[in-house]
């Protein structure tokens, strides 16, 4: 079911996500985690659904918080917050509150969002779109566990992330880098099958892609082994090459979700490697909560660094 | 510093399918990257039995899911051997009808090709020296095109008779062997014997050919996601492990309850019973995790003693007629359909003496659990299909309420729903909202589809993944098969020789002398 709230405060809120639970006749519920999606009115449908399908896999209270924009300075000065809330089927396992906040509010979502959290539920902030360069400092962001930002939806990819290198706190992880899992994976699965030194390593990509660069890090960091950057016309990463003292390993992904694995010796064989849809990004984000350590060390770069 | 002090203890625990005698270590995994799963390593997967309806329903589907969440190395092959006429396409046909049919997760055209590359099928009869002679072959040729480095897994799907023939078979032409540096598996299901003499035995055909660390038996109970589930809620939870004693548990009742009837399975059924196909694996399982102690560790050797040590102090009643009880399902309604008594199904002697239900009182000698009754029942045709563990609580020494107050106050009690349904209820009092006291029962509950809606996997994904891992957790080993029936021995002998199974209607919960055998303790069972 679905309650409409305008000009209301967060205790309404409240009040109406009780109400509609006691109406739809499951007082109790097991939702895991509070999810908060900060996003603007354009990207807000999209994401929505997107973690609704997640919720598939992790029940969770989705907090959306809309900042919008007024027209003329009158409305500007005017604070207003409305809400929708949703529970029941109309938002997947979980529970939905949308949040549209103007004015004043906008600059003071935390104080909308902080009594709306679930009691002693880890909290995820997601900014589809227009992540803050620092996440953790944002206040919205320091209510949260975790931090998703994505470096897909950037202008200038490669810049953010040396944003995101500077600013990274425990917690901060980007669906740049969950893209790769699959990619990490297999390459896992190739060494454990080749079993030797490598000595080069190329990462093949589409011109400025994030998950691309992230992956080359990655690599350095653990082959301890220059990393080659090679642009082609995509989509996304392409393929990775991986040198031996007896030939290459080679993961090729033209288009498509088949690649072709090549491993010394061997003949060629079909591996599936899907680009994945973001709902099943988030859900795999939401499948572990504490801090991403490998994520730091792939996007400095350099073990070194690390600990200074 | 806890930090760093973690980094430095993770990478210990890290799962690489490390191969002895080799110090290789892949610099792609570490402890700390948990988002890599744990895929198994190379390796390849010999059905026996393969058009059976278990391969079907069950490990083939498996296989697939497994490949479908990236769980299985790049090169997994799967091998079928069976007596059909088949080329290798064929196989991949019913494979794919199986997989179409049967699997948890959506079908994906892409997985379905990395997994068909890797298909092959030997024909032939367990005796045929050339079938193994190819299956040989054909192995060592997955090992150069597939890159499944003689790393193989032997799952025998089959009727026990048959075992002691496919392993000779396979020792005999060199399969049981593994070269140098891989791993040579052999799955196996149950029954694992009839008693312990037969057990005894077909432990020996079987440990004669492969390692007895190297046997993996199925119990598909253990692959369950709430039986696993039974050692973190114990150990992992400061809340519970002070009350799991005898100064607060009443007793313990395990059930294993189905709807459906023996089905075609008269041949199998009929001599063997219900004590002997549920009670002796799966709820003397289920009862070893319930009632072990911590063991040192999550690993199989830390478990095994555990387990072990339960199962060797549980003691059997003196008066085995006044606290067992079996019976044979009579004809009746059950859920709004007519159906047939045990005794008038197909394929069974009018006078057999099978049990279809049966309820046994074990006690188990040492100071955590001495004077507490585990209850353990099972039985076919039942009022509906569940199993569960209830846990049932003492009442409080002491009510500061009178007695009309708690008149309808129960015994608290947590309940483990192992299937369907699966999760956990705890059952307490609580006052009636209203001017006058009064207590009446309540349930807190926690439904695995709730928390975790859709990540549970089937049983036989977990299991099937753990024998390419080598991860022993879950699997009853051979000590573990012989001092169970060790347990069930007796009370089959003194079943034989003393009177016939009591009767009861189709889709009643078991027969009125099991509800006399806890009257006579002053208790009575749970409806499930």
């Amino acid at each position: 079911m679905k309650i409409d709230l305008t000009d209301t405060t967060a205790s309404k809120i409240n009040k109406a996500l009780v109400q509609g639970r006691r109406a739809i006749g499951t007082p109790a519920v097991g939702m895991v985690l509070t999810m908060v999606i900060v996003t603007d009115e354009e990207n807000a449908y999209d994401s929505v659904k997107a973690a609704e399908d997640a919720s598939r896999e992790h029940p969770s209270r989705t907090l959306v918080v809309i900042k919008r924009h007024a027209r003329t300075p009158r409305d500007r000065t005017r604070s207003r917050l409305d809400a929708e809330v949703r529970v029941g089927s109309e938002a997947g396992t979980g529970e939905t509150v949308i949040l549209r906040t103007f004015g004043e509010v906008s600059e003071h979502a935390d104080s909308v969002v902080l009594p709306l959290l679930l009691p002693d539920a880890p909290v995820v902030v997601w900014w589809p779109v227009d992540a803050p360069e620092n996440p953790a400092k944002d206040p919205l962001g320091a209510l949260a566990q975790r931090r998703i930002t994505d470096m897909y939806a950037v202008e200038h990819p490669l810049d953010t992330l040396e944003t995101r290198v500077r600013s990274y706190a425990p917690g901060d992880t980007d669906l740049a880098w969950t893209r790769l899992t699959p990619w990490r994976s297999m390459l896992a699965a190739a060494l454990d099958q080749a079993r030797t030194k490598i000595i080069s390593a190329a990462v093949e990509s589409e011109a400025e892609n994030p998950s691309a660069e992230l992956l080359a890090r990655w690599l350095e960091v653990r082959l301890r082994v220059p990393v080659q950057r090679v642009v082609t016309p995509g989509p996304v990463v392409t393929a990775v090459r991986l040198g031996t003292d007896n030939g290459e390993i080679l993961i090729d992904r033209p288009e498509g979700p088949l690649a072709t694995l090549t491993l010394p010796g061997q003949p060629p064989r079909t591996l599936a490697l899907k680009v994945r849809a973001t709902s099943e990004l988030i859900a795999e984000e939401l499948r572990r909560l504490d801090a991403d350590e490998m994520y730091a060390i792939a996007l400095r770069g350099d073990g070194i660094k690390e600990n200074s | 510093m806890s930090t760093t002090s973690d980094q430095e203890s993770a990478p210990a625990k890290v799962r690489v399918p490390v191969i002895p005698g080799t110090a290789w270590t892949n610099p792609l995994r570490d402890a700390r990257d948990r988002r890599l799963p744990r895929v198994a390593g190379p390796s390849g997967l010999v059905i026996f039995g393969v058009t059976g309806d278990l391969s079907r329903k069950k490990l083939m589907p498996a296989v697939y899911d497994l490949a479908n969440r990236g769980l299985l190395p790049p090169g997994f092959s799967l091998v079928g051997f069976a007596r059909r006429d088949w080329e290798d396409q064929d196989f991949a046909q019913e494979v794919h009808d199986a997989v179409r049919e049967h699997a948890r997760t959506p079908f994906r055209e892409e997985v379905w090709q990395q997994l068909a590359e890797g298909m092959r099928f030997i024909p032939g009869d367990f005796d045929d020296d050339t079938a193994f002679k190819q299956l040989r072959e054909a192995v060592e040729e997955l090992d150069s095109s597939r890159g499944t480095g003689g790393n193989f897994a032997f799952y025998l799907s089959v009727p026990p008779k048959f075992f002691p023939k496919v392993v000779r078979q396979l020792k005999k032409h060199g399969l049981a062997n593994a070269p140098e540096g891989s791993w040579r598996r052999a799955v196996i299901e149950k029954p694992f014997g009839h008693d312990l003499a037969s057990a005894r035995e077909l432990n020996a055909v079987v440990h004669d050919v492969f390692d007895p660390d190297q046997v993996f038996r199925i119990d598909h109970y253990l692959g369950k996601e709430t039986v696993q589930n039974i050692l973190a809620l114990r150990f992992a939870n400061q809340m519970y492990e002070p009350i799991w004693n005898r100064s607060y548990v009443d007793h313990v009742q395990i059930t294993m309850a189905e709807d459906i009837g023996i089905g075609g399975r008269a041949g199998y059924y009929d001599g063997i019973g219900a004590a002997r196909d549920v009670i002796q694996n799966h709820l003397l399982q289920l009862m070893a995790l319930t009632a072990m102690e911590e063991p040192i560790a999550f690993d199989a050797e830390a478990l095994l003693t555990e387990k072990l040590k339960v199962l060797k102090s549980v003691r059997l009643p003196e008066d085995l007629g006044g606290h067992t009880v079996r019976g044979q399902y009579a004809g009746g309604w059950q859920g709004g359909e007519k159906v047939i008594g045990y005794l008038q199904e197909d394929g069974i002697d009018p006078r057999s003496k099978t049990d279809t239900y049966a309820a046994v009182k074990l006690e188990i000698d040492n100071r955590r659990w001495a004077g507490v009754p585990f209850y353990l029942r099972t039985g076919k045709r039942l009022g509906r299909r569940v199993t569960e563990i209830a846990v049932v609580f003492q009442r409080a020494p002491h009510s500061p309420f009178d007695s009309t107050a708690t008149e309808e106050l129960g015994q608290n009690a947590i309940v483990i729903r192992v299937q369907p349904d699966e999760g956990m209820t705890v059952r307490f009092g609580s006052k009636v909202p209203g001017t006058s006291m009064e207590i009446r029962d309540v349930t807190m509950d926690f439904a695995y589809g709730e928390s975790f809606t859709e990540s549970s996997p089937e049983a036989y994904e977990r299991l099937i993944l753990d024998v390419l891992l080598g991860d022993a957790n879950l699997f009853p080993r051979h000590q573990e098969v012989e001092e169970s029936w060790k347990i069930l021995d007796p009370i089959e002998e003194y079943w034989a020789t003393h009177g016939r199974p009591a009767q009861y209607a189709s889709g009643s919960w078991g027969p009125e002398e099991a509800d006399e055998m806890l009257a006579r303790d002053g208790r009575s069972w749970r409806r499930p």
